[in-house]
């Protein structure tokens, strides 16, 4: 490997050739927050990732598509280097962060999650009150008067469009929640740390239609702070809340563009078979 | 166009696909009868062709309702959503067309004791061809899904325009020749203009099947085979 910023640069041109031809000039002009490259994952011997190379765009969504097993979810778990939880899963390639490789081993994992943050298809809620659900976070990386404290957990809820629901109640506790309230106390403990990316692994499916209306409402307004990537299986939020979509397929990644073209004239037959309901 | 996993599915887009085909199907009837009525002084035929606009109307009706609920039931993705988008402009044009037939069926009525120039329609009779012609193989394109047919129809309406031209002069001179003609050639005038508009419904009709089968839209401006109305009379006078 040459100098850090040479391969940035480098990656960011090939990057953005690929883009040009598959989506116009809107995505070349993007600025890449994350360039995934030539990323290869293994569960144990068997390959679930085969050569994805994409880039996640800064203050814009991307939306994962694609069937049960195709990778989304594991490419989802490599970007904030969730798989080092488990032996014998392992990556190979290259996850470009601010021109740093994440995928280093010496790569400071505890930063690297408070920096990706992540949000999961089940709400995972604390059993702690509200606010200290949303003050764990913050109280692991750092030390603030109670005051300010206060003031970042409800900046956090206001951000994940939960405040005006809870703000009566911080003290009782998270579990009490409605299911989407939940889910909207797990984006604000993410967004309480002030993370640059955040990665929604179906952060609706378990959701009824309001809910997930507001947490794609609040998708929308987190995007103008973070590079937001979304896994969903459903397609018409996909289309609802992203900018660019990736559609995978068997570990590969089929096709990458702009998701309205994705969604009304996609280049690649597998992808409309997918998107319009032929699939297999 | 089948091979969704939900077979109700296939068989909405179906169920549209051949509904478009029957309103095609009256929509150039409509305008060959219409013509005939007039070029024939056959006011009985002339009265069948609006009385059948009726079913045209309703036609689209029904694909408007199915194609919005389709759209509500299914969430349309890529080139379903198109074909459906394409059915609803479509069927629009189609019923346009029937509309201007029907205008046309009714001049005959109004025209056939009036008209003593026979050949007064011959201009009109070039048109109707040339108008039928884009209608049926736009209505093929669409049936065949065949862009590079569409793309042709597209073109083509420009010779529809130059004939518009031609038979505007003619109707003109007649005019000028004897004021009694007045009357019958200013209804040949809107009809030769209805013809035209056919054409530029059947251009609409070319401009939706690229759209379906390439995702592509064509050019705002497409060829135009003469100058602007406006300058014609002096070219002419």
């Amino acid at each position: 490997m040459t100098g850090m910023n040479d391969v940035t640069n480098l990656g960011q041109g090939r990057v953005a050739a690929e883009a040009g031809t598959m989506a116009g000039v809107e995505v070349s002009n993007l600025e890449q927050k994350v360039s995934i490259r030539d990323l290869k994952f293994y569960y144990g011997d068997s390959l679930a990732l085969k050569s994805i190379s994409l880039p996640l765009c800064a203050h814009k969504v991307t939306a994962f598509i694609g069937p049960s097993g195709c990778g989304k979810s594991t490419l989802l778990r490599v970007l904030n280097r969730m798989y080092d939880l488990y032996p014998n899963q392992r990556a190979e390639g290259e996850v470009i962060l601010d021109g740093v490789n994440i995928l280093r081993p010496e790569q400071d994992l505890n930063l690297l999650r408070a920096r990706v943050g992540m949000v999961f298809q089940k709400p995972t809620p604390f059993p702690m009150s509200i606010h200290d659900n949303v003050a764990f976070g913050i109280k692991l990386y750092q030390k603030l008067p109670k005051a300010e404290l206060r003031d970042r957990v409800e900046a956090a809820l206001m951000q994940a469009a939960l405040w005006g629901e809870v703000k009566d109640k911080l003290n009782a506790s998270g579990l009490s929640l409605s299911g989407g309230q939940q889910q909207r106390l797990c984006i604000a403990r993410t967004v309480a740390l002030q993370p640059e990316v955040i990665l929604l692994d179906e952060p609706c499916s378990a959701l009824d239609p309001i809910s997930t209306a507001k947490i794609e409402e609040t998708i929308d307004e987190l995007k103008e702070n973070y590079t937001i990537a979304i896994v969903t299986h459903n397609l018409q939020q996909a289309a609802r809340v992203s900018e660019l979509t990736a559609f995978m397929y068997l570990g590969e990644l089929i096709e990458f563009g702009v998701t309205a073209q994705i969604f009304t004239s996609p280049e690649k037959k597998q992808t409309q078979n997918y998107i319009t309901g032929r699939f297999g | 166009m089948s091979d969704h996993i939900v077979k109700a599915y296939d068989k909405e887009l179906e169920i549209l696909g051949r509904k478009i085909a029957e309103m095609g199907g009256i929509a150039e009837k409509m305008l060959s009868d219409a013509m005939d009525a007039l070029v024939d002084f056959d006011t009985r035929l002339a009265q069948m062709t609006v009385d059948s606009d009726p079913r045209l109307d309703l036609l689209q009706r029904d694909i408007e309702e199915q194609a919005v609920l389709t759209i509500a039931r299914r969430q349309p993705m890529a080139v379903d959503l198109r074909e459906i988008i394409a059915t609803i402009r479509i069927s629009g044009d189609l019923e346009r067309i029937g509309d201007l037939a029907k205008n046309i069926a009714k001049r005959a009525i109004k025209t056939h004791s009036e008209m003593n120039i026979p050949r007064a329609t011959i201009g009109l009779r070039s048109m109707h061809e040339s108008a039928a012609m884009l209608l049926k193989d736009v209505l093929d394109a669409y049936a065949q899904r065949d862009a590079e047919r569409a793309r042709g129809v597209w073109t083509h309406d420009a010779d529809l325009d130059a004939l518009e031209d031609s038979v505007f002069r003619d109707l003109l001179t007649f005019m000028m020749e004897d004021p009694r003609n007045i009357s019958f050639c200013t209804h040949l005038l809107f009809v030769s203009k209805n013809i035209e508009r056919i054409g530029d419904h059947a251009t609409n009709i070319a401009e939706t099947v690229v759209y379906v089968v390439t995702g592509e839209t064509l050019p705002m401006d497409r060829p135009k085979g003469r100058t602007t109305l406006s300058e014609a009379p002096t070219t002419v006078v």
